[in-house]
């Protein structure tokens, strides 16, 4: 099992590298995990750029457009002759009962690239009104059209992706924080400790996620403000994450303890500290890194759930979750389904991406791996 | 095996008791005194709020309060008050238990309906393009959450009227004969349990295929195809029914499963299970009745870890000799 490959030097086909180089030469080597990645890149990148991004800011109401639908480009210019430059036709409210619009609103008007429009402070500290494209008002362009209050809805979509995406990753983090340390603890150190942490995790498993989820949520008061909602959304879906990731930490830590190189730093005196952190949770490493990556779309979910029941992000703040929950109706859904598809779509695009990159990751990581196609 | 069933069950006891603890802990958690919101409603009496009082100890220490809720929960099966549906919180559950049920083992169907016949697919066309494409569409499906196929099949039946938006009765249920009952209720409750069943059938396809091509492997499959048998039937009748039996014992772990998976479903489609109670009584600030149904949904997943332990134990008795 152990036999020493790179011994007599040449004898390997490939550069000796350590695992984590193997690893990522596995890892680039397959388009849908790499696809995957420069996905969430992208993502990340929108979201982080979602002032600029965006026409609108996500609160910023037009009020002479009510459930529009997505607005088009139009290569003809005001004069109605062929244009390279795109240009938009302002709508009219033709029927307003069923909020009918027609693009008769008066001349067309060009697009226009890091148009002035509404203030920002980008990440809360610089300031700026440049964004990537806009119209001059009073015209309007909703490239995905607006909700029932007229707001721009690829606005929205795009600050609502800063709380969707990042509610993973910090819930992620804290969560994997306490399953690392507890389950380390409790698989180490044995005994009274590892019975009392493992009938809580057993305790808390015990409850279905999304009861819990909601019970918890009836601990904090209804109307936060915003800021504490996002922070009590993540304190819960990590307060419910952690336990399982424990349990599964725990059994490594005992199958390794006993291994014969953990029991050879003990006779040399070792601290235990320095064990468990040198040489036995650096072993769960790949194991972590791989769950990780695939329970972040629940987090994501989690919030998208939340808000959609009305229990997470308030309005006016944008999030997928409440942005869904506007498509719950049925005359929504038959008339005016952008409002479902536009949040739709950027979840399943989003978990799908951490699907993709879970896997290749797992794919990568496995050191029992098999590569695809070559053994059954 | 007495002993193992004996000690399996007598192990549920300090589960329930830790989840009867925390269920208390989030009624003492919860914002403002718990009849402070009551005693502002003047459609409760003050004879009422006095009784609660009393059969909660509310002007008890933390200590007797527990003990007098372990009383009512476990001796009588008393929950409480529902306060926004004027009803004791176990008549609301068990209504929204049974309904849950209906909609979970419907789901079950959908699952396992689907999952045994595309695993065999898959697992007879290895690395056809029959397996390629579900194994595909297996994974896409993995990143299409609860919510998002509810509302898109919510969508098409608004768009084609095939079938009712919601609800699990129509309006003119009272008038309907048997059949017509049981057809409105088939309708009702068929895409609330084909979005719910559709959840876990990616995995449970793959553990399907996974599962017969093992036993495919082995040597009396070659035997039986060495004397001449036709594929299907060494498949259907040889192989299939080895490879079901390790299924078996994942089928009752999913036992558990059953309350949590239909939550979402059950929001959606405005089905009058437990999990829409619970929903409706947190906004409707009904303390006793999340309390209640949070705990009734702890309570039907151990016993459903309960009995797929002892189903795993009748399966294989190795397990009891442990």
């Amino acid at each position: 099992m152990n036999e020493p490959r790179d011994v007599v030097p040449g004898t390997s086909r490939r550069p000796a590298t350590g695992p984590w180089g193997i690893a990522g030469r596995r890892f680039r080597r397959s388009p849908l995990a790499m696809g995957g990645g420069a996905l969430l890149v992208v993502l990340y990148l929108l979201a982080l750029g979602a002032p600029f991004l965006a026409p609108y800011t996500e609160d910023e109401m037009d009020r002479e457009r009510f459930y529009h639908p997505p607005m088009r480009l139009h290569f003809t210019d005001a004069a109605g002759r062929p244009s390279a430059w795109p240009w938009v036709w302002p709508t009219r409210l033709a029927d307003p009962s069923a909020f009918r619009y027609t693009e008769d609103g008066g001349s067309a008007v060009p697009l226009r690239l890091f148009a002035h429009g509404a203030r920002y402070r980008w990440l809360g500290w610089v300031p700026g009104d440049r964004h990537l494209f806009g119209v001059d008002p009073p015209a309007r362009f909703h490239p995905l059209g607006t909700d029932p209050s007229g707001r721009d809805v690829l606005s929205r979509l795009l600050y609502g992706s800063q709380v969707s995406l990042t509610v993973g990753l910090v819930g992620i983090a804290i969560s994997f924080t306490l399953g690392l340390v507890i389950g380390g603890l409790s698989g180490y150190a044995g005994g009274w400790v590892d019975a009392a942490v493992m009938r809580g995790t057993e305790l808390l498993l015990s409850i279905p996620g999304l009861y819990l989820l909601i019970a918890l949520r009836g601990v904090f008061p209804a109307d936060l403000p915003s800021q504490q909602v996002y922070l009590g959304i993540v304190a819960i879906l990590a307060f419910i994450g952690w336990a399982a990731l424990a349990r599964i930490i725990r059994g490594m830590v005992l199958s390794i303890r006993h291994s014969d190189y953990v029991v050879a730093a003990e006779a040399l005196g070792m601290s235990r500290l320095r064990i468990v952190t040198r040489h036995i949770l650096p072993n769960t490493l790949s194991f972590v890194i791989v769950a990780a990556t695939v329970s972040i779309p629940g987090y994501i979910l989690g919030e998208v759930v939340l808000s959609f029941l009305g229990l997470g992000v308030q309005e006016p703040a944008a999030s997928w979750g409440n942005m869904l929950a506007q498509a719950r109706s049925v005359r929504v859904l038959t008339s005016f389904p952008w409002l479902l598809f536009a949040p739709a779509v950027a979840i399943f695009v989003t978990v799908l991406a951490f699907n993709l990159l879970g896997d290749g990751l797992r794919d990568a990581l496995d050191p029992r791996h098999v590569e695809h196609g070559r053994a059954a | 095996m007495r002993t193992f069933i004996l000690r399996r069950v007598l192990q549920t006891i300090p589960l329930l008791l830790g989840i009867s603890a925390l269920t208390f802990l989030l009624i003492r958690l919860a914002p403002g005194d718990l009849l402070s919101d009551l005693s502002l409603n003047p459609s409760v009496s003050p004879a009422t709020l006095a009784g609660l009082r009393h059969r909660f100890g509310l002007d008890q220490p933390w200590y007797v309060q527990y003990g007098l809720y372990l009383k009512n929960v476990f001796l009588r099966l008393d929950f409480g008050e529902s306060f926004s549906r004027h009803q004791p919180v176990f008549a609301v559950l068990r209504e929204g238990l049974f309904n849950t049920l209906l909609l979970a083992s419907s789901a079950a169907a959908v699952t396992w309906g689907l999952a045994i016949p595309l695993g065999v697919i898959a697992a007879v066309r290895q690395h056809g393009a029959a397996d390629r494409i579900l194994s595909v569409l297996a994974f896409a499906w993995l990143s299409v959450p609860e919510v998002l196929s509810g509302l898109l099949l919510l969508f098409l039946a608004a768009r084609t009227g095939w079938f009712p938006v919601g609800g699990m009765h129509s309006i003119d249920w009272d008038e309907l004969s048997v059949g017509g009952r049981a057809i409105d209720l088939v309708r009702h409750l068929a895409l609330p349990a084909l979005v719910t069943g559709l959840v876990p059938l990616a995995s449970r396809m793959r553990q399907m295929r996974g599962a017969l091509l093992d036993v495919l492997r082995l040597e009396y499959v070659t035997t039986a195809r060495a004397k001449g048998l036709p594929e299907w039937s060494v498949v259907m009748k040889h192989a299939l029914r080895n490879a079901l039996n390790p299924l078996i014992t994942l089928f009752g772990y999913t036992l558990g499963a059953l309350v949590s998976g239909s939550f979402v479903a059950e929001i959606v489609f405005g089905w009058p299970g437990l999990g829409r109670i619970t929903y409706e009584a947190l906004t409707s600030r009904d303390p006793y009745l999340v309390v209640g149904a949070v705990m009734m949904a702890a309570v039907v997943l151990v016993i459903g870890n309960l009995i797929a332990d002892l189903l795993l134990a009748a399966a294989d008795p190795r397990i009891a000799h442990e």
